[in-house]
């Protein structure tokens, strides 16, 4: 029982974290190849409150909003580059976040932070983390039909035509880059509080792309999809071990098989058998 | 007050004097065209003018307010519209889509406004009328990769129209098409003039667009070299040497 409640539960986690770059990458065409920096900068600033005492009500909101300032942070640097560029500079912030964590002794260096107070237990975390991804899936439905969604689809097609018709680009897409890496840093502070020890390998680059081939495989821009890519690829290394030692090789195929023969990912897929498209 | 002001306009890339000092005012309700040889400047000052470039020295003023370094979308939320050139629409929307986007401006002027907003009907529903008045209202479901040209460049502007604009500036909104469309797009622009919009367009065809406008502003070498009624200045002979570049020497030589 542990062990399928553990698995949800990462299903789960992983769902938000796809759904959160899906707003940024789906939703207002940003691409971003660093979603994992803001997956650990939730795990540690939510780790350093709850050592310091701060209860996990407290903590995980501080994980989300350390996670959400470094994201609009990205987002005004996303301003000042083109599209293919922007690829690269995501990447780097993967790499600085990891550049940085790794040398300071007080987020533990290589070591990590341990002994995370932990306050659920494991049904509570599979609760916790299946409200959230819930909930996160119900405001991207919401956003995909508010205006807010027909904005962000004008900024992801054409940023000039949209400034034409009087859209804030620029704050489209910080906002977008807010409620993104906001659902990542939430994505964080469960899994600092569930696991009880975070290093920093857990958020390295690899985790960047296997959370980019969640959002491909499901289908980038649909959220349905997306949740569907998220527990996919978190079952496919539970029932062949082997993926485990391969993961950028086979995440990194995988991201490549799609985008050639389904660039819908499953949702396109879906669209084409029934006719049908998913949110 | 003049709707809209450059005054001593000028910008260079690299060694080119592409917009070399250029000053020029439009009154409201005027409908000014913008003509001139090939590689005069028309559309580096159009560009100066609505905000995509900004200029190296001068300044641009809309109904009185210094606009020369506000971006393009706070224009557009205060009813300074464009149109691109090239078309731009929103390729993964339908026609009606495209306008909506436009005609929604007071919602999505703001991402939490926009966020908390789901009623489309208002906008729908002025969308529709405005595909409409321009004549493509039958393929307001169609998407936008797959209408003819004819049909963008008419989409892009009642996309502009969506706007409520008081001034619409265009780029060049005939080329591309035939001789009877042309002819009916330029009148539908003096509609829209008549309406009450301030229109300057940048045109090379001269036959629409001296019938049309009621100014004409000639630039030559990044400066303005005439302006004026379309007639008078047409006459010009300077007009005609910049336009016929070496064939005045021709002309010459034939006498
Ligand atoms: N982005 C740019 N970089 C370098 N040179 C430019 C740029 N834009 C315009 N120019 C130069 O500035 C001059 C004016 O160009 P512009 O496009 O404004 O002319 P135009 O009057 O619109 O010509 P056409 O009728 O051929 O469209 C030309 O010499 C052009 O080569
Ligand atoms: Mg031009």
């Amino acid at each position: 029982m542990d062990y399928y409640l553990s698995v949800a539960t990462f299903a789960a986690l992983n769902a938000i974290l796809a759904l959160g770059l899906n707003l940024i990458s789906g939703f207002c065409g940003q691409v971003s190849l660093g979603h994992a920096a803001f997956y650990g900068l939730g795990a540690y600033a939510a780790a350093l409150c709850a050592v310091a005492g701060a209860p996990i009500w407290l903590s995980i909101p501080v994980g989300m909003l350390v996670a959400g300032v470094f994201g609009v942070i990205t987002g005004f640097a996303a301003l000042r580059v083109r599209e293919d560029f922007l690829a690269i500079v995501t990447m780097g912030v993967g790499f600085l976040f990891l550049g940085v964590v790794r040398k300071q002794q007080w987020l533990g260096a290589e070591m990590g932070i341990a002994r995370i107070p932990s306050p659920l237990d494991k049904w509570g975390y599979a609760l916790l983390s299946i409200g959230a991804a819930i909930a996160l899936l119900l405001l991207s439905l919401h956003i995909r039909r508010s205006w807010m969604g027909r904005a962000f689809g004008a900024v992801a097609q054409d940023e000039d035509a949209a400034r034409s018709v009087g859209i804030d680009v620029a704050g489209y897409k910080i906002t977008a880059f807010l409620l993104g890496t906001a659902a990542a840093g939430l994505a964080g502070g469960i899994y600092a509080h569930m696991t009880q020890l975070i290093v920093p390998d857990a958020f390295n680059f690899v985790q960047s792309v296997t959370i980019l081939a969640m959002v491909v495989v499901g289908g980038i821009g649909s959220s349905w999809g997306v949740v569907a890519g998220a527990v996919l690829l978190t079952l496919m290394p539970e029932m062949f071990r082997f993926i485990n030692d391969y993961k950028l090789l086979v995440y990194g195929g995988l991201l490549l098989v799609v985008m050639r023969f389904s660039p819908g990912g499953l949702a396109g897929l879906v669209f084409r058998l029934t006719g049908r498209r998913l949110a | 007050m003049m709707m809209l002001e450059g005054e001593a306009l000028a910008i260079s890339f690299g060694g080119v004097r592409a917009v070399a000092g250029v000053s020029l005012a439009v009154a409201p309700g005027e409908l000014v065209g913008l003509i001139g040889p090939n590689g005069a400047g028309k559309t580096t000052l159009l560009r100066l003018l609505t905000g995509v470039l900004t200029p190296d020295t001068g300044r641009v003023r809309f109904e009185g307010r210094d606009v020369t370094r506000m971006p393009i979308h706070r224009r557009a939320q205060l009813g300074f519209a464009l149109t691109h050139q090239i078309v731009r629409p929103f390729r993964d929307m339908t026609l009606l889509e495209n306008v909506m986007v436009a005609a929604a401006l007071e919602v999505t002027v703001h991402p939490w406004r926009a966020l908390a907003t789901v009623d489309a009907r208002a906008a729908r529903e002025r969308s529709m009328a405005l595909l409409e008045r321009l004549g493509i209202a039958d393929a307001a479901d169609k998407s936008a990769r797959s209408v003819p040209l004819g049909y963008l460049k008419r989409m892009q502007v009642a996309r502009a129209l969506a706007l409520r604009p008081r001034l619409l500036m265009l780029d060049e909104p005939l080329a591309g098409l035939n001789y009877t469309e042309a002819a009916r797009f330029a009148d539908l622009i003096v509609e829209l003039n008549e309406g009450g919009i301030t229109i300057v367009l940048v045109e090379h065809n001269l036959g629409e667009v001296t019938r049309i406008s009621q100014r004409l502003v000639v630039l030559h070498n990044g400066e303005v070299l005439a302006k004026g009624a379309p007639g008078p200045v047409m006459q010009r002979g300077d007009v005609r040497e910049a336009y016929l570049g070496t064939s005045a020497d021709a002309e010459a030589a034939h006498a």
